[in-house]
């Protein structure tokens, strides 16, 4: 990569002075929109048997990189292959970022794959609706029945309005297989050490950190250095101060980002560090590394995602225990934030769409579930074997977590799906709170100038049609 | 009488004549070359005058992706950092390189050729290896800390980093690690060629070693030092990798550089047309450092 840069730079005064190229090269694919499809309606009503689809060849990208998500769609897409000996399914698979980066480009190329997961919210899948790259899925949830399957919240996050406007609403563009949630990891050593059992009330945690400090141990392991681990960790003392005024500010409709609960959680966020529940140097120290150090035994909590359960859990053993964030009250609805993984949507240009449905149902049907189970993956929709699971158990502690956050509608989406530019604003901004040098009013401030200017651009970008 | 001298030319031509012949067996390189390079490169400058999010029809942005350059802190800050880090990157490995050089070539030092190798292999390192082994080594209890600690002056210590004022210093020391083997490499060669006699001419008038460095060595080495200088300009502010990997230009945005927020905009954030104009911005910029660079040195040459 370096050489190609040098020459690039080599490249400079001749590209220059050829001033004609570059005339000639003033029409550049796709700027026009014209990469973009069409987003048909051709769907049927009966449920499509990919069987006799004729020899097919279905090009999936995905994300699922990682351990117990790899082995469980490798496992997935076998099965798949063999109960339709005329379908081979091609995978590409990535990393998050990769996939990000470049599903872009290949949605909008000529020869776009069949199935892509997309992220969900304005940077990704909204955009790609906007630009008609997406086929709308209502037809395939109502045959499939993943209307009823799914609870309602959850799909919502995978709508986007017919006019590519709206986050949240309107046509179904994808349906997730895994669901996530921020919680609370523990190490119950630690805990038993400094007295202290797992916290049934919000209270209780926090005297529980002061109280783990003074023991001697690091209260919250935290890592910021990759910028996005603190995104969870505010969504987390956020959502918690009103759940549903979030989630409609997320969704374009809420009060906004100037509010006392943004200020209220920024203030905790800088308190905690200022008490040394965090440690301080978390700005300069890799997420990957302060997971691997709450493993190691440095840290009586670590609030993070659920789809670290199964690495940590090789680490820790009996010794970790999992929990969503504790209620208000002893009892009450938990609060996080959290939803489901990336949406897996079928291209507009896809040749073989009802195949693809018909993967995607594959992807999420209950056996599916099972077999994420047995993989350590938490399924949207638990299955039979999850249900198994002892109560006792961290992977029954999950998903004990998620069915009571999904009763109690206690989900909050990720707050960087706001704006296409939320998640640089939210993640320096919260660097800049750990590190004392945004108060909380600025940092409320600076949030919602970002947000403001987005659906201020949305308005009037409307109005011009 | 002789013949006329234009006849003789016409027969025997001198090489290289005409000069149309030159580009005849440049051609091929340049045709690739236009394709890879230049026409991509008309295409950013076209990009880089409209609003277009990669997806949706792009529309006219005349001058406004320029303006922005001038008037948004966003886009001004990562320059201002660019610069900054041209301190570390270029200034200091030339410096370093200079001094090492001298040294090196006054007195016959045991094991040359191992220094010289030790020093110039973080140029043979991809930057991503060198940016993930800095990134342990800048680790809040990384190897620096650990040492400062052990050595007692653990008040030193801090998350590099993710310090709002350590982070940009501390990923300019690694630049100045990277690039400080290939000035000294380059130097070392350079000084090889600077003939003997003019030493022993430096010694007999009673030349100490700083004035032989500066009467004999510094002007035996004017282009090598155009060379270095060049290269690490345009590494420094080309720098990408290692901002990706150390610190994604955090803390804040107290690290973003160009290069970085080309790729930024362009694939995280859908905005080609700002992405590009950052990119052709840059692409001026270093051209017109190299350039001035070039003519100093070709000026100033006895």
């Amino acid at each position: 990569m370096r050489g190609r840069r040098r020459e690039r730079n080599r490249a400079l005064p001749a590209a220059l002075a050829a001033g004609v190229l570059v005339l000639a090269a003033a029409c550049v694919p796709g700027t026009d929109g014209s990469a973009a499809g069409r987003p048909g309606t051709g769907v049927g009503t009966a449920v499509p048997d990919p069987a006799k689809a004729g020899k097919v060849t279905l090009t999936v990208w995905d994300q699922e990189v990682q351990g117990g998500q790899n082995d469980e769609l490798e496992q997935l897409n076998r099965e798949f292959q063999r109960k339709y000996p005329n379908v081979t399914v091609k995978r590409v698979a990535r990393g998050f970022t990769d996939l990000k980066a470049t599903l872009k480009l290949a949605l909008s190329g000529n020869n776009p794959p069949d199935v892509v997961q997309a992220n969900q919210g304005y940077p990704d899948m909204v955009a790609f609706v906007q630009a008609g790259l997406l086929a709308p899925l209502d037809d395939y949830a109502g045959i499939y029945e993943w209307n009823t399957r799914y609870p309602t919240a959850l799909l919502n996050l995978n709508r986007v309005s017919a006019d590519g406007r709206r986050f949240g609403t309107g046509r179904l563009y994808g349906i997730s297989q895994t669901g996530e949630y921020i919680g609370l990891y523990y190490n119950k050593d630690v805990l038993t050490k400094a007295g202290l059992r797992p916290p049934t009330t919000w209270d209780e945690f926090t005297d529980g950190l002061a109280r783990l400090k003074a023991a001697g141990e690091l209260p919250v392991q935290f890592g910021n250095l990759d910028k996005y681990p603190a995104i969870h960790t505010f969504g987390v003392l956020h959502g918690r101060l009103g759940a549903d005024r979030a989630r409609a500010t997320v969704f374009g409709r809420g009060d906004g980002f100037d509010t006392a609960a943004t200020r209220e959680a920024a203030a905790t966020l800088a308190d905690w560090v200022e008490r040394g529940y965090l440690p301080a140097g978390a700005n300069g120290l890799g997420y990957d590394d302060a997971a691997k150090k709450f493993a190691a035994g440095s840290g009586g909590y670590l609030i993070t995602g659920t789809w670290q359960l199964a690495e940590l859990k090789r680490a820790m053993g009996d010794r970790l225990g999992f929990m969503p964030p504790p209620p208000t009250t002893a009892g009450g609805a938990p609060v996080t934030t959290g939803g489901q993984g990336l949406a897996w949507s079928i291209a507009a240009r896809s040749r073989h769409r009802e195949v693809a449905a018909a993967y995607l149902d594959f992807l999420t049907s209950p056996h599916a579930a099972d077999v994420m189970t047995r993989h350590g993956v938490l399924p949207v929709v638990p299955g039979p074997a999850a249900r198994r699971a002892g109560p006792d158990t961290v992977d029954g502690q999950l998903v004990a977590g998620w069915e009571r956050l999904s009763a109690a509608d206690g989900l909050v989406p990720y707050l960087d799906y706001a704006t296409p530019t939320f998640y640089d604003t939210l993640s320096e901004s919260l660097q800049g709170v750990l590190a004392g040098n945004l108060s909380p009013r600025r940092f409320a401030a600076t949030l919602q100038r970002d947000y403001g200017a987005f659906l201020r651009e949305r308005r009037t970008r409307a109005a011009d049609r | 009488m002789s013949r006329p001298p234009r006849r003789r030319a016409g027969r025997g031509r001198a090489p290289g004549e005409p000069r149309a012949v030159g580009y005849l067996y440049v051609l091929p390189a340049l045709l690739l070359y236009a394709a890879f390079l230049l026409y991509p490169f008309g295409q950013s400058v076209w990009l880089s005058f409209l609003h277009w999010d990669g997806l949706t029809r792009a529309t006219p942005a005349g001058l406004d992706n320029y303006r922005d350059l001038f008037t948004d802190p966003e886009l001004r800050a990562p320059f201002a950092h660019a610069l900054l880090l041209l301190l570390f990157s270029s200034a200091l490995p030339v410096l370093i390189g200079l001094l090492l050089a001298a040294a090196l070539s006054r007195n016959r030092v045991r094991g040359t050729t191992f220094f010289r190798t030790v020093l110039f292999l973080p140029q043979v390192l991809a930057l991503t290896v060198v940016g993930v082994a800095w990134r342990s080594i800048l680790a809040p209890d990384g190897l620096l800390n650990d040492t400062l600690r052990a050595l007692g002056l653990g008040r030193l210590a801090r998350p590099w980093l993710g310090d709002y004022d350590w982070a940009l210093p501390a990923v300019g020391i690694v630049g100045t690690w990277v690039g400080t083997g290939l000035c000294l490499v380059l130097f070392l060669a350079g000084a090889q060629r600077i003939p003997r006699e003019l030493y022993e001419a430096a010694r007999l008038d009673g030349a100490g070693p700083l004035r032989e460095f500066r009467a004999v060595t510094l002007p035996g080495l004017r282009p090598q030092l155009a060379v270095a200088l060049t290269l690490t300009i345009a590494a420094g502010l080309r720098n990408f990798d290692l901002i990706y990997i150390t610190t994604g230009g955090g803390p804040g945005d107290a690290t973003s550089v160009p290069a970085y927020e080309v790729y930024h905009r362009a694939f995280e954030t859908n905005q080609v047309g700002s992405a590009a104009a950052v990119g052709v911005a840059l692409t001026v910029l270093i051209f017109a450092l190299t350039v001035t660079v070039a003519r100093l040195a070709e000026g100033r040459r006895p």
